[in-house]
């Protein structure tokens, strides 16, 4: 076996802008990364959930105790155990509303799969055997599955403020007046389906009580900033609980809201050992938040050339029993409802229902990928109404900088959708020719925008710390959650950068909310943007201190002071790292930084009239293609080639940005054609990785990552965030291709089965 | 109803990764993938869904890929266990392949990277010259969320000498 030396990697000395083979992948080849179920420990225990068994039951008894009996079990842990049983949020941020869940349910469930009840025990076979004693009682009430229907006046109520979780509207020019009088208008329905991050890592983590009474959780999240409300949960300080998120396993957005985080808190608090929580594959698919479905009704009007002049607009999405984020996902769908397009008047209404179903919540894409799957296929639709190129009818629409978005901000960034989509048309070459007779084929395009970073009403703000040590390495703490994006790699790069060192000179200290300032989570494509600004500034920052001390040591301008792997030097003189620190004791500088970049704030949104000054900070803007093959005797769609171009304004490693694009792509395509979480009256029927089809190797097709960088982001050195954007186009660009190949027909629903294709097909 | 919980415990001796550990006083329903991620403390070899479906517990059982989940450890008794532990020479280097998955980026949560570098190990040992289609088939058992699988195929081509870091399929 060839070796090298895990320490110095390929690529270093590559800086900003240069393929960057990171440290942290070289750790995880290894097999030496340990992930939140790796803790261990003498005297650990293990905890299960106790769940329930009904979409919608009133609670009468839950008895503990033959399962406390059992030899072994060290606690079994109900709501009255809990201090604080309310888990509250106010998820829009604009104070429009505040949702509480309880942490342990108790007088009544609202789907398959609430937490009942936590089992403490000396083993995981224990704990599974005594959370099976746990005796529940149930009394079944009637229960709705439809957000639709549950919004209908005789339907079950299932929170006392009623079934509607949300209304958001979005409103520009007088939309009845112009389709009234516009010669061309569409009306299209479609519907996307429940999806599961499906991350390999299941929720996992484990907690124990330090000596000084402070409660630690280290597990699968991706927001360490959760420890605030595990103190509420337990009713201590928030200096007293710590959460510490080691590299995770995937996140995609479904470690935003807590999975075991509270479990585990309560264990470790009542029994005062060790304990540790392992989600099974079946608990996460059938009982941890999925993506939303949702419905969209779609009236466009355009002119005879294809002149966008209105859209109107109803999105209906499934909240499921409880809240968690949904506002926030049906603000990000609303906005962006009408596409990177221009329009003169639009009209967006977007509601979620409750219902009994799991609940929903962030999923990459985060309702601006739902909305492309409409607006990018009505885009098609209008094109074929109009006999024109769907190319050339999105080109005549175009958003462009300067121009005001249906909220009535305005976009003030570049807006590179010409650039993107030339440069996936030139990359997927001559039209799909079929493999054998019989098959059909088609090439399908879609266009996105995406925000990336929250809504500016929220105030966000990150801050990162660096300091110097005198052999001349540099600490950078951020308390950023790793979810293997590079999130954590990636400031010490762009540390590196600022300050002129190898990266290699940088380590990163992350994801403790006790020992790392605090950077807010790893979700709404934000780290880079947040942490990232913060890493710059703290760079800076430091950078000047050392050339201020270095001047004074070596002489000459502190501009001018160059840094180097041993030492500083000026036009005069130079000296090494120790008698920089030195100097710099001696002056009374100190060679330690904290820097917090605050983003950009603002006003919230007016709900009422259904606009805003800024929404986003910025979007992600970008285009992808595709050619698919479908044999129309089975209905199977094949995607034979696909390329896909985002402008990220500066892309800081090319290679993680090119595998966030690619694995976006992947799971798009999932979305596409084969995923769907399938409930019936809110019980799981495909709760394994062997029912639910995520893509394999062998189901892709080659993907091609096309990087523009338009030097205009937002984030750090210009660039943009591409975590999400990567994914929002690519179930859209699916549908349309297959569209083609069907000669027009189209299967508006997701995912395009083979059975859809093929009844479609038959329909026609 | 509850399951029994039988008393019985077992002692036997596992040969991982070329060396010999007794498993003392363990329950002989314990899975392979338990004894070794819990007893012999090598966590590199993942669990994703305890089912036999994702792949990321997959380790060589002479020679052949085999799902620690679904095996149990008192099976795997004179047999020659290697786990991703197992695939370099030391903690400080990294094989030919593994540096290969460096190289090309070929992860980013690192979850499924143990299983992947399984599954390939014993693909290029059966075939050390394969095309990408025959790479992507031989992946089929191990499931991947982040990348998509293109770096991966790329990192197993270059490892059996070919350039890998075209986007060919």
């Amino acid at each position: 076996m060839a070796g090298r030396r895990i320490a110095g990697g390929p690529g270093v000395g590559g800086t900003t802008g240069q393929k960057f083979a990171r440290k942290d992948v070289a750790a995880k080849v290894a097999g030496l990364v340990s992930y939140s179920g790796d803790t261990q420990g003498a005297g650990m225990l293990h905890a299960r959930l106790v769940r329930s068994l009904y979409p919608h039951a009133r609670i009468t008894e839950i008895a503990i105790a033959a399962a406390q009996a059992l030899p072994g079990v060290a606690a079994v842990l109900t709501a009255r155990d809990v201090p604080c049983n309310v888990l509250a949020e106010d998820p829009s941020g604009t104070g429009g509303g505040v949702f509480t869940q309880p942490v342990l349910a108790s007088t009544e469930v609202r789907y398959v799969g609430e937490p009942l009840a936590v089992v403490v025990a000396a083993s995981p076979v224990l704990a599974d055997a005594a959370a099976q004693l746990v005796k529940v009682t149930y009394e079944p009430l009637p229960a709705v599955f439809d957000p639709g229907l549950a919004l209908a006046d005789d339907a079950p109520p299932i929170h006392p403020g009623g079934n509607l979780c949300v209304q958001w509207h979005v409103n520009k020019g007088n939309v009845e007046e112009v389709l009234a009088q516009a010669p061309v208008v569409i009306q299209r329905e479609y519907a996307t389906q429940f999806v599961d991050h499906a991350y390999l890592e299941p929720e996992a983590g484990s907690a124990w009580l330090e000596a000084d009474g402070v409660i630690v959780i280290r597990a699968a999240t991706q927001v360490i900033e959760h420890y605030r409300r595990l103190a509420g949960m337990l009713n201590l300080p928030h200096s007293r609980v710590r959460l510490i998120a080691p590299y995770v396993g995937g996140g995609f957005g479904g470690k935003e809201d807590m999975t075991v985080e509270p479990y585990l808190a309560l264990a470790a608090f009542h029994t005062r050992r060790p304990v540790r929580m392992v989600w099974s594959r079946q608990e996460s698919l059938q009982a941890r938040p999925k993506r939303h479905p949702m419905r969209f009704q779609y009236t466009v009007a355009a002119s005879r050339d294809g002149k966008l002049e209105a859209v109107d607009i109803n999105i209906l999405a499934d909240a499921g029993a409880y809240a968690l984020l949904t506002p926030r996902v049906l603000f990000a769908a609303a906005v962006v409802a009408s596409g990177p397009y221009r329009v003169l008047a639009a009209r967006v209404v977007a509601r979620a229902g409750y219902t009994h179903n799991v609940p929903s919540s962030a999923f990459r894409g985060f309702g601006a990928m739902q909305a492309a799957v409409a607006y990018e296929q009505i885009m098609d639709e209008l094109a074929e109404t109009l006999g024109m190129d769907p190319l050339e009818l999105r080109r005549k629409n175009f958003l462009q900088r300067g121009d005001e978005l249906a909220t009535g901000e305005r976009v003030e960034t570049a807006v590179w959708l010409p650039e993107t989509l030339n440069a996936v048309q030139a990359a997927l070459g001559p039209e799909p020719q079929p493999s054998r007779p019989g098959l059909l084929v088609g090439r399908g395009y879609a266009m996105n925008m995406q925000p990336y970073g929250r809504t500016v009403w929220f105030g966000d703000q990150a801050a990162v710390w660096m300091g110097l040590e005198n052999d001349g390495s540099f600490h950078l703490r951020a308390g950023v959650t790793d979810v293997g994006g590079g999130q954590a790699a990636v400031l010490g790069q762009i540390a590196a950068e600022v300050l002129g060192v190898l990266p290699e000179a940088v380590t990163v200290h992350f994801g403790d909310s006790a020992l790392t300032p605090l950077t807010g989570g790893t979700f709404a494509t934000r780290q880079l943007y947040m942490s990232g600004n913060a890493a710059v500034r703290a760079a800076e920052s430091l950078r000047e201190r050392i050339q201020r001390v270095a001047a004074t040591l070596c002489g000459g301008d502190a501009k001018t002071v160059v840094i180097e792997s041993q030492g500083v030097r000026t036009a005069r003189g130079s000296a090494r790292w120790h008698e920089v620190a030195a100097a710099a004791r001696q002056a009374g500088v100190a060679l330690e930084v904290l820097e917090t970049f605050f983003a950009e704030s603002g006003p919230g949104y007016d709900n009422r009239r259904g606009t805003a000054a800024r929404t986003f900070p910025d979007f992600t803007y970008g285009c992808h293609g595709c050619d698919v093959e479908i044999d129309p005797e089975t209905g199977q769609v094949q995607i034979l080639q696909y390329v896909a171009s985002h402008d990220v304004g500066r892309a800081i490693n090319p290679l993680s940005v090119e595998g966030q694009i690619q694995g976006g792509v992947a799971q798009g395509i999932g979305y596409a054609l084969t995923e769907e979480v399938l409930f019936h009256e809110g019980q799981c029927l495909n709760g394994t990785l062997a029912q639910y089809l995520i893509p394999a190797a062998a189901d892709l097709p080659p993907i091609r990552a096309l990087i523009l960088e338009s030097g205009e982001g937002k984030g750090p050195l210009n660039a943009r965030g591409i975590g999400e954007p990567a994914i929002s186009p690519v179930a859209p660009a699916v549908a349309n291709a297959v569209a083609r190949a069907l000669g027009g027909a189209r299967v508006r629903s997701l995912p395009i089965t083979g059975e859809k294709v093929v009844d479609t097909l038959f329909e026609r | 109803m509850l399951p029994q919980r039988g008393t019985e415990r077992v002692s036997y001796t596992l040969l991982v990764n070329q060396q010999t550990y007794t498993v003392e006083q363990v329950e002989p329903r314990m899975l392979l993938a338990d004894v070794l991620r819990e007893v012999l403390r090598l966590t590199g070899t993942h669990l994703g869904c305890e089912h036999g479906a994702c792949g990321a517990c997959t380790v060589l059982v002479d020679g052949r890929p085999v799902r620690s989940c679904l095996m149990l450890g008192i099976q795997a008794q004179n047999q020659s266990i290697i786990t991703v532990e197992g695939l370099s020479a030391s903690d400080a280097t990294l094989s030919t392949l593994q540096t290969a998955f460096w190289d090309e980026h070929a992860l980013q949560c690192g979850f499924c990277t143990p299983g992947m570098l399984i599954a390939a190990t014993h693909l290029l040992h059966e075939n050390p010259h394969p095309s990408r289609q025959q790479i992507r088939e031989a992946l089929s058992g191990n499931l991947c969320r982040c990348t998509g699988y293109q770096n991966i195929v790329n990192a197993i081509e270059r490892a059996a000498g070919g350039e890998g870091t075209e986007s060919r399929g």
